[in-house]
């Protein structure tokens, strides 16, 4: 196989055809359209939510080190760049949480009494649990 | 081949992690990341949060949130340098290095949370 020149190979189709030519993709192909550039961005949505677990696990260690340190986690996230971070990955977060409850009814088909539910209701009741969660979560943090 | 593939876990890894920080990270970022440094609210005391990471329900879901995050970023970040950059042809070393990366941050998170 590897002595066979490329246009003798068979095709991708089986067939004994001279490999067919691929148009070369620029690097770039994602700033052409609107809708590509928003793709890119949801996609890189996961480097912020990595971030959210580095930030989370520095802040779980320090609280547990002593209130010593607990402040100085403190200090350091309060500088204007680690907050300018914490900003930006925000807006992130949220471009993947809206742009994920968006798809959810494409990606489940759930089913009541043997009806397909239609979308509405499926995007509807995640944005319910976002909002029950979100204030869970701040009444717990906010009690203290 | 009769190996069977593991993209089906990875992808459920990567939904599972999409569902969890859609849900529970803009709360927490907002308010560790941006309202207490701000102080637009009043960020809780030590003891406060002491007794909070030490109940052993906070313990599991936090680690659970890392842990699927982690797994959601490394299938992301693993196609958007497939797809992104065209970095296809080295496709080995992206996924040693994003599912690698997710299994190292997990470790680091669990001894992080059970530790305390």
């Amino acid at each position: 196989m590897s002595r066979t020149p490329a246009s003798r190979r068979p095709g991708p189709a089986g067939g004994s055809g001279p490999t067919p030519y691929r148009k070369p993709v620029p690097i770039f192909w994602w700033l052409r359209r609107r809708a590509y550039l928003v793709f890119v961005l949801r996609e890189l949505s996961g480097v912020f939510i990595a971030w959210f677990v580095v930030f989370l696990l520095l802040m779980a260690g320090a609280i547990a080190e002593g209130s010593d340190a607990y402040e100085q986690f403190r200090d350091w996230s309060g500088q204007w760049s680690v907050v300018l971070l914490n900003v930006i990955a925000l807006l992130f977060v949220l471009l993947h949480t809206l742009t994920w409850f968006g798809l959810a009814p494409r990606a489940m088909a759930v089913r009541l009494r043997g009806r397909r539910v239609r979308p509405g209701p499926i995007v509807a009741t995640h944005y319910l649990l976002w909002a029950l969660l979100t204030a869970a979560v701040a009444w717990l943090i906010l009690k203290g | 081949m009769a190996r069977r593939s593991p993209e089906p876990l990875l992808w459920l890894l990567f939904s599972a992690g999409g569902m969890a920080a859609a849900l529970l990270v803009p709360v927490l970022l907002f308010l560790f990341g941006i309202a207490f440094p701000l102080g637009w609210l009043s960020a809780p005391d030590h003891t406060h949060l002491l007794s909070v990471l030490r109940h052993p329900a906070t313990k599991v879901i936090l680690f659970g949130l890392c842990l699927l995050c982690l797994f959601h970023w490394a299938h992301r970040f693993r196609y958007t340098l497939y797809d992104g950059l065209r970095l296809k042809n080295l496709s080995l070393v992206i996924s040693l290095f994003c599912y690698g990366g997710a299994v190292a941050g997990s470790v680091a998170a669990g001894v992080v949370l059970f530790r305390i």
